[in-house]
Formats: structure tokens, sequence, C-alpha cells
């Protein structure tokens, strides 16, 4: 009976014929209270007279229930921002979708949080931005929205709804790990994500002040290791390194156009939110095609699937169906090719010149912060 | 601060906590167990576990009607029982009933 032990299907074997995606992150708005330096939305954000309407959505989450999409994740910008979060929630559950609200908190009021349970709400996740409210709601630019998350935490735990919490860690937060590990259990929450901030969108633009030192990074790799023995059972760790230390890059989305998609608050579908960034790729929306023409058919998704497209030094690397290469975005980004192999990794060469500006950059912080969309 | 997780023993008695369930998934054509940021492809056998956790049985009495239904070993089904179980609360897919 020991084979009754499942196994994780998000790390299905590699094979070039393409699956059905397993999750959907629908941002559902890029509308946000908060201002988080290292937010990943693009620096173009929608404004919110472009965004789809209910019907839209509802329709959008329709067709990925009948694509094979498991997971549905409501994100945003802040998603409480949609005066139609309920319905929208509403209209998920009776899909088969399990529902995963990823929020701030503000916006938010206890009774809303009691719609979206009756509405069938399966899970919420709470970003924290620290451990105190001056230094959080410092990288928030939000005053207040601390108090706020606390609160939110407390309703969504009288409602019996799964909480995870967030914790998005850079160099100006990255010593209170332990400090949010232990505000979790607090809080009641199930699980907490410790992700190392990716530079990405408005977080790029703040890598001077964001990037972490190595010495923060090993820290935090000890503190999570420790976290997850001391509190197995009560509390699930997961943990996003820094992969500008890493020897080996992440292996991005689980493979490009391999698990999950993403849809923009217009409708734009993505492989992954920093897609855009690619300038060679066009993008349709889901006005333009159905998510399956779109998934398993368009140019975009196609690009960087299965091993042909991959050159040197990844097309004859054995670890090339478990990184997949690394992130497409941060080798646009860092190499100024979205097919070069992603220069986190010890084999890429321009993994020296990384290290060297990593340091250089680390080794003298920015205390400037570029609030998102101020 | 509530840091010690309960020990899973053959007299505890379980559930799927909320945010857990099993969904028969058309387009794979196999059941999943669907948690926050987790979906199990499930065997019979593991489905078969999980829709005994009803939250009235002990593990020891699920192994027991296990043995009598499929006329097998009851001690090494407890044993497997209680490793899948084990597997499940330390991923917080669990309602520790008693």
């Amino acid at each position: 009976m020991s084979s009754a032990i499942p196994s994780i299907s998000h790390s299905a074997a590699p094979v070039v014929r393409v699956p059905p995606p397993m999750a959907m992150l629908a941002e559902l708005t890029h509308r946000c209270p908060l201002a988080c330096p290292y937010c990943s939305n693009p620096v173009g954000l929608t404004p919110g007279d472009e965004e789809l309407s209910t019907e839209e959505w509802i329709g959008v989450f329709s067709q990925a229930a009948d694509l094979g999409v498991l997971h549905l994740h409501l994100s945003g910008g802040e998603p409480a921002a949609r005066r139609d979060l309920v319905e929208l929630t509403r209209a998920a559950v009776s899909l088969g979708l399990y529902t995963n609200l990823i929020t701030s908190g503000v916006g938010l009021t206890e009774a809303r949080i009691n719609d979206l349970a009756g509405a069938g709400l399966d899970h919420v996740q709470l970003s924290i931005q620290g451990v105190s409210p001056e230094g959080a709601d410092r990288i928030a630019g939000y005053r207040g929205g601390y108090e706020r998350k606390m609160a939110v935490a407390n309703w969504v735990a009288a409602t019996g709804i799964p909480l995870t919490v967030n914790a998005v860690c850079h160099r100006q937060n990255m010593g209170e790990i332990d400090g949010m590990i232990e505000l979790a259990i607090r809080l009641g929450a199930r699980r907490i994500e410790v992700a190392t901030v990716q530079f990405h969108g408005w977080a790029e633009r703040n890598k001077a002040a964001l990037l972490p030192t190595r010495e923060q990074v090993e820290r935090a790799t000890r503190t999570v290791a420790a976290a997850r023995e001391k509190y197995q059972g009560v509390l699930v760790v997961d943990y996003v390194p820094a992969d500008y230390y890493s020897k080996y890059p992440k292996a991005c989305m689980g493979g490009w156009g391999r698990v999950g998609l993403n849809v923009t608050p217009s409708g734009r579908v993505l492989p992954c939110h920093a897609a855009e960034t690619i300038p060679s790729l066009t993008f349709q929306t889901v006005r333009e095609g159905t998510l399956s023409e779109i998934w398993y058919e368009s140019d975009a998704f196609n690009a960087y699937r299965g091993d042909a497209w991959m050159p040197e030094p990844c097309r004859s690397c054995e670890r090339k169906h478990i990184d997949f290469g690394g992130c497409r975005c941060q080798a646009m980004a860092l190499a100024g090719d979205a097919r070069a192999t992603d220069p986190v990794c010890i084999r890429s060469p321009l993994r020296e010149r990384l290290t060297r500006e990593t340091n250089q950059l680390s080794a003298t912080p920015s205390a400037t912060l570029h609030y998102r969309g101020r | 601060m509530n840091a010690d997780a309960p020990a899973i023993s053959g007299m505890s008695v379980v559930k799927l906590a909320r945010g857990v369930r099993l969904h028969e998934d058309p387009i794979r054509g196999q059941p999943v167990l669907l948690a926050p940021e987790r979906a199990m492809a499930l065997d019979d056998i593991a489905v078969a576990i999980v829709q005994a956790l009803d939250g009235k049985r002990s593990l020891d009495q699920i192994a027991d009607d296990f043995a009598a239904k499929f006329d097998a070993p009851a001690a090494e089904i407890a044993g497997d029982v209680r490793a899948f179980v084990e597997e499940l609360a330390n991923r917080r897919l669990l309602e520790i009933v008693a």
C-alpha cells in the first residue's frame, strides 16, 4: 500500500506534448491602495476603465475550467478593488475551480469576508510587508495597512477559510523572517510563503534598494530550514530563495506554457506576469481568441516550449528538463535575449559579470524607494 | 502560541481540513486532492483512504475496516494508512478531531 503515497502532479514528467494548464492567475485589476516598491506588476499599469467586465471574467473562468485549470488565483493589483469580487468568486466556485484570493487585505471588511466565505472561497493568501506597523507601512506606502491586515487575518480565521501569509523578502525586511513566521502562526495561518523579491516590473526599478546581501540570504536559508523543522505539522513554510546568489536558475513557472497562465486586467493572456517585457512576442486577449487556442496554438505560448529553442549551454545540459534554462524574462532583462541561458546559472557566460554587479550593488545600497504607481 | 503539532497515532480521528477537497478531474480522467497551492493526483487506494477520513472513525478502526473488506493483514494496512495520514498532516491538510 505504500504506492498510495501520491505524487504531486505539478512536477509531471518532461514531455514535449503540451499538457493542459493546472493553474490560472487572474489579475482582476491593477488598481491597488498599496504602493509596494517590490510589486511585480508591469511599470505600465492598466487603467480601471480597460478592465474586463464581470461577464467577461466569468466567461474566462468557464473556459479555464473546460481547459483543465484546477486552481484559480484571483489577484491584482488588489482584487478587493473590484466591486464584483463576491460575484466572481461565486461563479468560479460553481465551475468547480479551487478559488484562491491573493490580497493585501486593504479593501476587505468583516462583512465582505463573510460574503466571500458564503460564496465558497477556498483559500486566502494575505500579504505582509513586515512585523512592525511602522516598518510594514513604510514598505507598503500605506499608513494603517498593517493594522488592517491583522484584522483581516482574524476575520478570515473566524470563517475557517485556510490562510496563507505571503511575505516578499528583500534587503529592507530580510532580518524579520523569524518574526514573520511567528506572526503567521499567531494569525492562525497554515502556511507561509517566504519569497525573495524577483526583479520584474516595479521591483526592477528598485533593485538598488531591495537586492539583499549574500549574508542576509544565507541567514534566511538557515532560518527557514530551522522553522520548517520546528513547526512541522503546524505551519508549512514555502521558500523562494534569492536566485542571484544561487548556482542554478529557478524553474520559472515550472516551464514556459507548461503549468499555468496569467490573464491581465484587460484580458491579455500571458505565460507569466512579466512576459510582456519580451518585445519579440505578441500576446492575444480573450476577446481575440479562446483560452484553448491561445494555450495550445499561439506563437507566444509555443515560443519556449520543449527544448528545440534552446541555444548552448542549455541545449546539451543535463539540467534542461529540471530548470528549463531558467526565467525567460530574466534572460531578456539581463542578457538582452529571451532565449539565452538565465544569467544566474553558473554555466552562463554572463554569470561572472552578474556576480560582480550584484556584489557592487549590495555593497552600496540605495535608500530611495520608488513607490508603485506614484 | 500553538506551536506543537498533535502527533498522529492509531487512535487519531481526522478529516480533511476546510479548503482541502477531492475533485474528479474530467480533463485528466483522475481524482485529485485540491489544497492551497497543491494538487495531488491520487490512485484508487489513496482515494479510498481520503474518503474514509470521516472525522468519526479512528485510523485503527479505518485500517480494520479495510482489512476486513480487502482480506488483507490489518497491521500492515494500519502502518500504510498512518504513513499517508502523517504526510497529509505535515502538509496541514487535515483537521485533527481527536
